[in-house]
């Protein structure tokens, strides 16, 4: 495998330059792109139409309140019209519904400008089907493909929709979806043979079977995602949608019922006054940010190079409380390493790493390697050529479970291998396991190492000490998750002892030793049945009932059709433990909501001690008390109360867009900080703000 | 404030607190059929009722039916009460040959008693028999008081219960209710009512000669029975028209204690109960907290501002010395009073002893808005417990999303449904409270009964349309409310508040039960917190400010600089 890929490269290095397809551009965008406010201008008033608003009931109500104050100013419908005042309220109440489009017409001009790059790499292909029994090759366009397809692809060739290579091996470019330039390699069988549409063959050939149909493919079901035409509300938004419509209609309630009470109290509101304390109350913060919250939390899920199925997924993500991680290649760098050649007595350490390294020369595993690696570093010796020395190399195999190699002149046999296969070696040959030697292996095991044994004819001559190296920084990332309140359990199929010594070492909570697939799903069943959300990764086609039972399940983008499908998340840069950013941008997306909603109904208490003394004044002018702001005049304060409604969402979208900073504090910390935040902060910022506004309309002379 | 004031509100709340934990590990035991040591007793009892009734005690209900054998047996009860009340003449125990009672005064004062409102449109002593009092009122006083309870811990197995379909058998809640919890500490309480003087006895009205040497006619009849369960069971409906304020009911400021923690211990034992058996005890105190703190509030505005009184009378040099006296009982005092109308507002209960419609603006607002924020202040049996566990839905489900997680309630995702009906629960008492009031403000039908103009006319109705549909019954007074306008509208308000916001409620508890517990983290939104505590405070005000704010300024608030100004109504 290494040696194919050697070569892989090898040829590819060759080639330059190296066509690639287009790229897409996929550093982090500013904010405010100004092409995508341009757009978003345009877009923020073709929303205006009425059924594009129905899915948005809050504005939808704010707009039919602007179409009301707009129809009210024709002369004679109302008796004594205030001009100055009522052309300003109903500016006003249009710029709210303006601004809550914009917002959403920012957050999805993002994805577009997404799209857009992504269906430049969808150019037209030409397919090299095979078809009939013969396999005879015949030239279609790639949009034609079906699934079951037979496609051979060589190099420079643009792959003509996904699948799964059958036939040979190829190095790929997948710039056009991952954004990462090096090239990846694809072969048959295995957990590498799925392959993209729109990518590049870079060497050789392969033969790939199409496992899509058209318009199906993945940067199809990627354009659709990014642009948001297939956003579905996620259950959290479906359920928050009821309630601020409930709370609308509640305020619905509130300001209808107010005009009786002025009647009866002998003062009479306008309906100009009426809509304008409606859209004060409903909570149009929340509502006009609403969508735009989760187009960018998509959005941001993408940057990160994963392209989730469903915003859904995403949301699921945050509600997490158990993370499987594989050990290899997740936790650990991947491969055991040699780090230390432990003699056995009246063995010099110098001969056993010489006799470690000849067993290893033509050993071409990441172990052997880094036997060779060790030995030359310890004691500064070279490799050798096999034919020189006559030996011929004996594979690792699972029944020997030794390797090593066997000289043609002397017949002597050196071998290394697990502590009891090679006993019995020695034991045919009639010699003995050394005392020291067993504590030795005994001592590794128990460090969570893998002890090798190495054996010279019948002699043993030490052991070499092979160590799983936990990656920088894990420990610190399982701590964040903890204080997340999510628990990291290691998946391994290495025995109980080992799992034992690396979990500890690596700090997950918990570790799956001797793990065979059925394993990790029935693991699933068991934690869910306890009440805990699972998010796991996995890549092989072994993994997909795992994915799939899983509550959140990332696939990697190396990985089999099957894994991919199964999951609802796959990682374009296949690296597992970005579950964990997957995590936070859930929680992230949900804590928004939250925290823009706790501030939207905490800003009410400040509109109504705007509204309230400001409406009745006339009749009351005792209510003056309850005037806290000293606001100028009553119309001064009507107006300003709108206008701080209105100019309160335009602040707000790049909050929504990034979304609420997420710390790993613990739900009580994170809570109390946003409590006071968005919540005291919400009853706060009003007063000020509208105090300001309402200073600022009196110095124009506007109200 | 008086520091002896300040002590007896002290005293109140040790009382309270010190209830609670038995009086709720009790409830407890009751409802989840644990061991009690009054079984011995009531066993054969309650046997010999299932055995009667037909109920098979070990077949529990889904939410579905067990709201409707709830909605069946308050529409038994409902029809049987006005039957009795139209048909008084012909039945016994009348020894004052009361005539019938009209239609529109029975139908509300069936639709009152079922609905454990207890609002009052009539006077007992001269409009209702010995028979319909003890038959259909205080039959009532009893079944609703144990409906409400029996609701609330259905709610609370919905939260304890994981993936379950049913929530409890509604009419085994209903008899374990009445026989272990209502009916022991009543006899208790009965007795205690007695020893201070409240009278007990089936008599015809005594005649008396006053000093004037006129004839007064004194009904007589079984007060005490019917006090202790009016308290204990958040009813409030008096035998007296003067209610609590009446000697025969309330004789002395011992009895007034004894009555106003009868008030509070059910509700305050609930919260101990949701704790135990949802699991998580330290939640129910921080519930207990949010009601103590909301109620000491409450207390320490209208005990302060009865205090201090009438700027009006004061500078006129003819105020009370100790501040606003009219309408209270010599024998209770300003303190006392203020403090006997928080509670009986906090809870649902509707028992006064002084006319809340001569408190202060400031005073008679807190009473007001007690009621308005939906009696979940302690509240009406069971009703105070299942009101406030929809506005803890509502916290839980807007803060929750703060700490990044879909929100969880004890291990139970809130979801779109459950927020649905919770919203429409709210909307159902909203709409009530506002659109009745103002229908009632904008018609010559509900002006005509106003006693008082202006601001104080509003908050007469405000408070009879906030009572009916808080279920609270407790009267503003300065409102003629037996008329047909308001018996109609109100008994609509009445039953609204009740049955109507009961069905979603229900559904939510049907909807938790049904739901796995999910485990708990550290990512878990924390729910026995002082934290928790404030949000649910900073909610229940908010939402209830934020709702009835414009018709409080208009009323109360309006009143209360208008009075400082001189202006009075």
């Amino acid at each position: 495998m290494a040696t194919a890929q050697q070569q892989v490269l090898a040829t590819v290095n060759l080639r330059a330059p190296v066509p690639g397809p287009p790229q897409v551009n996929r550093q982090t965008r500013s904010l405010f792109d100004r092409a995508i406010l341009r757009r978003a201008l345009t877009d923020a008033f073709v929303k205006l139409n009425p059924r594009k608003m129905m899915k948005n009931p809050v504005m939808l109500l704010v707009e039919a309140g602007a179409l009301l104050t707009t129809i009210l100013l024709i002369p004679g419908l109302t008796q004594s019209v205030d001009y100055r005042f009522q052309i300003q309220i109903t500016l006003w109440l249009w710029a709210t519904v303006l601004f809550a489009n914009f917002a959403e017409a920012v957050a999805e001009g993002r994805g577009k400008a997404q799209a857009d790059a992504l269906r430049k790499a969808k150019i037209e292909t030409v397919a090299r089907r095979l078809s009939g029994a013969d396999r005879r090759e015949e030239r279609i366009a790639g949009s034609q493909l079906r699934k079951g397809d037979l496609v051979v692809v060589e190099a420079n060739e643009v792959i003509p929709g996904d699948g799964a290579v059958i036939e040979g091996i190829a190095s790929v470019n997948e710039a056009a979806i991952t954004g990462e330039s090096a090239p990846v390699i694809r072969e048959a069988g295995g957990d590498r043979s799925a392959v993209t549409g729109g990518t590049m063959v870079l060497s050789d050939r392969i033969v790939v079977e199409i496992t899509s149909e058209p318009g199906q493919t993945f940067i199809d079901r990627m354009i659709k995602l990014v642009e948001g035409a297939e956003r579905q509300k996620t259950p959290n938004e479906i359920a928050l949608d009821i309630l601020l419509a409930g709370l609308t209609i509640v305020f619905l309630f509130a300001t209808v019922t107010l005009k009786p009470f002025a009647l009866y109290s002998g003062s009479d509101v306008s309906v100009t006054v009426l809509i304008a304390l409606l859209v004060c109350l409903i909570p149009t913060t929340i509502g006009a940010l609403l969508s735009a919250i989760g187009i960018a939390g998509m959005d941001r899920v993408l940057q990160h190079n994963i392209l989730a199925m469903s915003g859904r997924a995403v949301e699921a993500s945050g509600d997490v409380n158990v993370l499987l991680l594989d050990k290899t290649g997740t936790i650990t760098l991947g491969n055991r390493q040699a780090v230390e050649f432990i003699p056995a007595p009246g063995v010099d350490a110098k001969k056993l790493a010489e006799i470690a390294q000849l067993s290893s020369l033509a050993d071409e595993t990441p172990e052997g390697r880094s036997i060779v690696v060790l030995a030359k570093e310890k004691f500064g010796l070279r490799g050798r050529e096999l034919h020189d020395l006559g030996a011929r190399f004996v594979p690792f195999t699972a029944k020997t479970r030794m390797s090593g190699l066997d000289f043609e002149n002397n017949g002597r046999a050196i071998r290394k291998g697990a502590a009891d296969s090679v006993t019995e070696f020695i034991r045919a040959r009639g010699g003995i396991f050394p005392e020291q030697v067993q504590q030795d292996v005994a001592r590794v095991g128990g460090e969570g190492g893998t002890p090798l044994v190495v054996a010279d004819g019948n002699r043993i001559v030490g052991t070499i000490y092979l160590k799983d190296i936990v990656k920088g920084g894990m420990k610190e990332r399982f701590d964040r998750l903890r204080m997340m309140g999510i628990r990291t359990v290691m998946i391994t199929g290495d025995n109980p002892l080992t799992a034992a010594f690396i979990a500890r070492e690596a700090g997950v909570d918990d570790f799956l030793a001797q793990a065979t697939p059925e394993d990790k799903l029935a693991l699933i069943r068991k934690e869910q049945a306890k009440g805990n959300l699972v998010a796991m990764t996995g890549d092989g086609t072994n993994d997909a009932p795992a994915l799939a039972q899983a509550d959140v399940g990332m696939a990697m983008n190396t990985g089999t059709q099957p894994a991919k499908e199964a999951g609802n998340m796959v990682d374009l840069d296949s690296n597992p433990t970005k579950l964990i950013e997957v995590v936070e941008i859930g929680k992230q997306l949900l804590m928004t909501r939250g925290a823009l909603t706790t501030f939207s109904i905490a800003n009410d208490v400040a509109k109504y001690f705007a509204i309230i003394p400001a409406l009745f004044l006339v009749t009351f002018p005792e209510l003056q008390a309850l005037n806290v702001m000293h606001l100028a005049t009553p119309q001064s304060a009507i107006l300003s109360a709108v206008i701080f409604n209105a100019l309160i969402i335009i602040a707000l979208i790049p909050l929504a867009l990034r979304g609420v900073e997420y710390r790993p504090l613990g739900a009580a910390r994170i809570l109390r900080r946003n409590l006071l935040l968005y919540g005291v902060g919400g009853v706060i910022i009003p007063f000020v703000g509208i105090k300001i506004i309402d200073v600022l309309l009196h110095a124009l002379r506007l109200a | 404030m008086t520091t002896l004031e300040i002590l007896k509100i002290a005293v109140y709340l040790l009382v309270i607190l010190a209830l609670t934990k038995p009086v709720g590990l009790y409830m407890r035991r009751v409802f989840s059929r644990e061991k009690t040591f009054l079984d011995p007793i009531l066993r054969p009892v309650e046997r010999l009722v299932y055995r009667l009734s037909g109920v098979d005690e070990k077949k529990e209900h889904d939410w579905m039916q067990y709201t409707i054998a709830m909605l069946l047996f308050s529409a038994v009860g409902l029809f049987l009460t006005y039957a009795i009340e139209r048909l008084q003449q012909f039945l016994p125990l009348n020894p004052d040959k009361m005539g019938a009672v009209a239609p529109d005064l029975a139908w509300n004062t069936a639709v009152s008693f079922t609905s454990n409102t207890n609002w009052q449109a009539y006077s007992g002593e001269s409009t209702m028999s010995h028979f319909t009092q003890m038959v259909g009122l205080t039959f009532h006083n009893f079944t609703s008081a144990a409906v409400g309870i029996a609701l609330a811990i259905a709610l609370i197995r919905g939260i304890a219960r994981s993936a379950s379909k049913t929530i409890g058998n509604f009419w085994v809640d209903l008899t374990r209710c009445t026989l272990w919890l209502l009916l022991p500490i009543c006899v208790i309480a009965a007795t205690l009512l007695l020893s201070q003087g409240a009278i007990q006895n089936f008599s015809k009205s005594v005649e008396a000669t006053t000093v004037e040497g006129k004839v007064q006619k004194i009904p007589q009849g079984p007060v005490a029975s019917q006090e202790a369960i009016k308290e204990l069971g958040t009813n409030g409906g008096g035998f007296f028209n003067a209610n609590s304020g009446h000697p025969y009911e309330n004789p002395t400021p011992f009895s007034n204690f004894i009555e106003m923690a009868l008030i509070f211990m059910i509700g305050a034992g609930l919260c101990y109960t949701l704790g135990s058996m949802t699991g998580k005890v330290r939640h129910g105190w921080a519930v207990f907290w949010a009601m103590a703190i909301l109620f000491l509030a409450g207390a320490f505005v209208a005990t302060y501002a009865e205090q201090h009184g009438n700027p009006i009378h004061q500078r006129l040099g003819i105020a009370a010395a100790d501040g606003n006296m009219q309408g209270k009982e010599v024998r209770f005092g300003i303190g006392d009073s203020a403090l006997f109308a928080t509670i009986t507002t906090d809870a649902s209960c509707g028992a006064v002893n002084a006319w809340h419609d001569s408190f202060t603006p400031i005073g008679g607002s807190v009473p007001l808005l007690n009621i308005l924020l939906g009696e979940v202040i302690f509240g009406g049996v069971g009703a105070g417990m299942y009101g406030m566990i929809l506005f803890i839905v509502l916290s839980v489900f807007i803060a929750g999303l703060m700490v990044g997680r879909t929100p969880e309630y004890i291990g139970k995702k809130i979801e779109a449904h459950d927020v649905k009906l919770a919203m429409l629960a709210v909307l159902i008492l909203a709409f009530s409270a506002l659109v009745g009031t103002a229908a009632a403000a904008s018609t010559a039908a509900g002006t005509s009964s106003l006693n008082n103009a202006g601001p104080h006319g509003l908050s007469e109705i405000t408070y009879a349309f906030a009572s009916a549909t808080g279920n609270n019954g407790s009267a503003f007074g300065g409102l003629n409310a037996n008329t047909k306008f308001y018996n109609i509208a109100l008994g609509v308000a009445m039953f609204f508040g009740r049955f109507l916001m009961i069905i979603p409620l229900m559904g939510i508890a049907g909807s938790l039960a049904a739901k796995r517990k999910l485990a708990e983290s550290a990512g878990t939104f924390p729910v026995d917190t002082p934290l928790f505590t404030f949000l649910l405070i900073s909610v229940v005000l908010i939402v209830g400010a934020l709702t009835y704010f414009p018709v409080l300024s208009l009323g109360p608030y309006v009143e209360h600089f208008l009075m400082n100004a001189g202006k009075v109504f």
